[in-house]
């Protein structure tokens, strides 16, 4: 790609990374240019955050190189990326909630004289930083104290007062208004001028391609478009990260359906950090026995909150939850479980597996009270649980008591679904069941959802990549900012969905 | 003891399937996963060596009655630490338990009636026994319910209680807890002096606790709700185990563990003392810790634990034996503590690597890396 517009300060060339089975970059190329954006696409999973700590220093390639200047380099840490003049703002806020803006912004960086640091210096620049974000913001503020919006915005400041010639922002704009979205533009067109180059991404992809001199898009650890901006448009974008329908399962069919199993009516989930904001609003969804029904939206559109306020894990501020016609919105999580209503969490490592037991014993464990036999659990009975549940969902394991790290991440997904799959439950409830797993495991992840739901299961799952809800979903309901916004069946288009869900508005 | 694969023992022997060492490397694993009996054969050899009076039957039970006190709190700290807790009232408690023994044993007024009643042995046994567990029920609701963090909730709790034992007698001591015939009340040294096939009853008790919390945790659902909610506690929520309650249990089971051992001391010394057990709990975290359990919760067993004991216990008797300072003895068992804690970090060094981006586990495993390709947008 050393076309006319040359001018590249950094590439990647050939960049493979590996987590254990799982290829995350297969070969990836991907070129900077000074003085320009490069907009990087692709969905979740696509390998973009991994390639940015890539770029960034934070993790080590596999295999492949990185050029500086044409140079080969290899960053030890982020540090050392810092010295070479490259900054990262990572989606997720790295500040010190208990110490000022002015702290933070100078954190590991102070500015010192012989009689210690001098914060009245620091204060005078942090200010006149405040001032270039258009910002209202005193710098002795604690971080604590500022909405999320606003703590962006000292993350965005804190790189930018670093004078870095290459700028990565993973997600910028997540928590930020519309005009303060402008303000961020217009630094950046700052920063271009003075000959910074910088790598963008965003969810929100017009906003992305206003920025943008350059598009790449990425999908499955693979580079499947470049493009001048000026060159593309929103339609062409998607169509580069969707990619042709790789079968994840077709929807079973419908005559099976029988009556409704899970019925939410009107729920409303508040905040766990704001109380008075709502992130689920006044909503309300059926799903009949053998239905599958797929929930689609972007990062905080409330999908994890409203399945884990139907599986009991969040208490609802408003509704109720019916387990086929029985309220049970008062009903601890276990007592959910027992009647039939499970969830698979969205972070398996966090909330989904035991990492101090073996795979068996966490197949086993939300059943486990059903293999007493007396008064002590049944080896026999637990060793049968087990070795059903392995064959069942397919976990590739050396056996029961093999340590659940050492499964790939598709296998350890699959022993999530298997533990809840062995209550026998009705109503089978998955947070971004795909999340982080490669293309095979989705797939047989699909056609056990399918398979279950051919036998009377209702499943509801959600999804923030729109290939996947139009796979084995009967219907595809689309949230945004806590509401439904729009449902559709297993004929709709990508494009109807993502617009929907108010990730391209038209197309 | 319990055979049923805790664990250390079964994680252990993966660890050593996924890395395929070679043998050299197996010889070194097999010492680290075996070390608490190792250390202990080590100290018993080398004590028979310096002193001819140590490795005889007689003395054996006596350093393992010693050990049978140390041995019973450890065992009601084990669950509180495998639930990822710790629980720094348990020498407290042992003190509460006697001076309630003691209170009772000399005869209970009734101003009402005009009698002093002298409630049988079994009573005050009962009686001390739900002390302690009255003790655990306040540290497990502070913790459980009210969030207040185990360290702080049972720190309280150590004062609280020990201010409670001293309070009963302004400070005194009772003497003469072996009743008299007269009253019907004798048999409390039983538990302190008699022997069962020459076994002291301390020995014999803690045997029987030790078959029971191993039952329990090997093969009983709570063992395993226990271990659950101690390595994932979020995940054994979402599994349908009740976390809560076991985290209310496991306190009030080592209140109950404090009391027993309680018993056994002040009937070993027939005299109650209020501050009897004082830096106790530190002894039982120690042998916790040298029977291999991890802080973090969801490791260990039962047999560590009465290894990490014994260790303990076998040790600073032994020192006493061959005429060591008292003050070297401080000295040996902090070293030992050390030592132990830098084998667990060895142990289980890789497990948790790097911290995610993201959310962190409460333990992680070397595989943690090996399993989000790609940590794209998960937070909010």
């Amino acid at each position: 790609m050393t076309g006319p517009h040359n001018g590249i300060v950094m590439s990647a060339r050939n960049v493979v990374k590996t987590y254990g089975g799982t290829r995350a970059l297969k070969g990836v190329d991907f070129d900077i240019r000074r003085g320009s954006v490069t907009s990087l696409f692709g969905e979740n999973g696509a390998g973009k955050s991994t390639l940015m700590k890539i770029l960034a220093g934070v993790e080590s390639p596999t295999s492949g190189e990185i050029l500086l200047d044409g140079e080969t380099v290899d960053f030890s840490s982020t540090v050392d990326a810092r010295e070479h003049g490259i900054s990262i703002i990572h989606q997720e806020l790295s500040l010190a909630p208990n110490l000022s803006v002015r702290d933070n912004i100078f954190m590991g960086r102070e500015i010192t004289t012989p009689t210690g640091v001098d914060f009245g210096e620091e204060a005078r620049q942090t200010a006149q930083l405040m001032k270039e974000m258009e910002e209202e913001i005193d710098p002795l503020t604690l971080v604590a104290a500022l909405r999320l919006g606003q703590q962006q915005i000292v993350e965005i400041a804190r790189a930018l007062s670093v004078d870095s010639r290459i700028l990565i922002m993973d997600e910028p704009t997540s928590a930020l208004s519309a005009s303060e979205v402008t303000v961020l533009f217009k630094r950046i067109a700052d920063l271009k001028s003075r000959g910074v180059a910088i790598v963008y991404i965003s969810h929100h992809l017009e906003e992305a391609l206003q920025v943008a001199d350059h598009a790449v898009v990425l999908r499955d650890g693979s580079v499947t478009a470049v493009a001048e901006v000026r060159d593309v448009d929103l339609g062409w974008i998607v169509r580069n990260m969707v990619g042709a329908n790789f079968s994840l399962g077709e929807p079973p069919s419908e005559e099976g359906f029988g009556e409704v199993a899970l019925s939410i009516e009107g729920v409303s989930v508040a905040d766990a950090a704001n109380p008075t904001r709502l992130v689920v609003d006044n909503l309300s969804l059926d799903v009949k026995a053998g239905e599958i029904v797929c929930i689609y939206g972007l990062m905080g559109a409330g999908r994890t909150e409203l399945l884990e306020a139907v599986a009991g894990r969040v208490p609802i501020t408003a509704g109720r939850v019916l387990l086929k016609g029985a309220d049970v919105s008062h009903l601890s999580i276990a007592k959910r479980l027992a009647k039939g209503l499970g969830l698979v969490p969205e972070d398996r490592q966090r909330d989904g597996l035991v990492q101090t037991m073996p795979v068996g014993r966490n197949l086993s464990l939300a059943s486990i009270s059903g293999l007493v036999r007396g008064v002590f659990l049944s080896g026999a009975l637990e060793r049968t649980l087990v070795n059903e549940s392995i064959g069942t969902v397919g976990v590739k394991t050396t056996g029961a008591e093999a340590p659940i790290g050492s499964l790939s991440g598709g296998n350890q997904q699959k022993v999530v679904l298997g533990k809840i799959l062995a209550t026998r439950p009705e109503v089978f409830l998955l947070d971004e069941p795909t999340r982080g797993i490669d293309v095979g495991a989705k797939a047989e992840v699909f056609r056990l959802l399918a398979a279950g739901a051919a036998k009377g299961l209702a499943v509801l799952y959600s999804t923030s990549e729109v290939g996947e809800s139009l796979s084995i979903a009967h219907r595809i309901v689309v949230m945004r900012r806590g509401h439904i916004t729009a449902e559709f069946g297993p004929d709709a288009t990508k494009e109807e969905i993502m617009a929907a869900s108010g990730e391209a508005v038209a197309v | 003891m319990s055979r049923n694969g805790p664990p250390t023992v079964s994680s252990a022997t993966n660890d050593v399937e996924r890395v395929k060492p070679a043998s050299r490397f197996a010889v070194g694993r097999l010492l680290l996963e075996g070390r608490a009996f190792m250390a202990l054969l080590v100290v018993i050899i080398v004590f028979s060596i310096l002193s001819k009076n140590y490795l005889t039957v007689n003395n054996m039970l006596t350093m393992s009655s010693h050990v049978a006190v140390y041995a019973l709190l450890a065992m009601g700290q084990l669950l509180v630490i495998l639930n990822g807790g710790i629980d720094l009232s348990v020498g407290s408690t042992l003190g509460l338990s006697g001076m309630v023994a003691g209170f009772l044993m000399q005869g209970v007024r009734l101003d009402a009636f005009g009698v002093v009643m002298y409630p049988a042995v079994w009573v005050v046994v009962i009686a001390s026994c739900l002390v302690g567990a009255l003790v655990g029920l306040v540290n497990g609701v502070l913790i459980s319910r009210f969030k207040v963090a185990a360290f702080v909730a049972t720190l309280g709790m150590l004062y609280v209680v020990r201010g409670f034992a001293l309070l009963m007698t302004n400070g005194l001591t009772y003497n003469d807890l072996g009743g008299r015939s007269d009253l019907g009340n004798t048999g409390f040294d039983w538990l302190g002096f008699n022997r069962i096939a020459d076994v002291p009853i301390g020995v014999l008790v803690m045997i029987l606790v030790a078959l029971a919390l191993s039952f329990l945790l090997s093969r009983a659902v709570f063992g395993r709700w226990l271990y659950a909610s101690g390595g994932n506690e979020r995940a054994a929520e979402l599994s349908g185990v009740p976390v809560k309650r076991v985290k209310i249990w496991v306190y009030v089971a080592s209140g109950v563990c404090s009391a027993i051992a309680g018993l056994i001391l002040s009937s070993e010394l027939t005299s109650a003392s209020p501050t009897a057990g004082t830096s106790y709990e530190l002894t039982a975290i120690a042998a916790v810790v040298v029977g291999g359990a991890a802080l973090t919760g969801g490791r260990g067993n039962i047999r560590g634990t009465l290894l990490g004991a014994f260790v303990i216990g076998f040790l600073s008797d032994g020192l006493v034996i061959i005429g060591v300072s008292v003050y070297w003895q401080t000295v040996f068992t902090g070293a030992v503590i050390v030592f132990a804690v830098l084998l667990n970090a060895i142990q289980y060094r890789g497990r948790r690597r790097r911290n995610q981006p993201g959310g962190q586990p409460p333990a992680t495993t070397p595989a943690d890396h090996l399993t989000e390709p790609a940590s794209e947008p998960s937070g909010h």
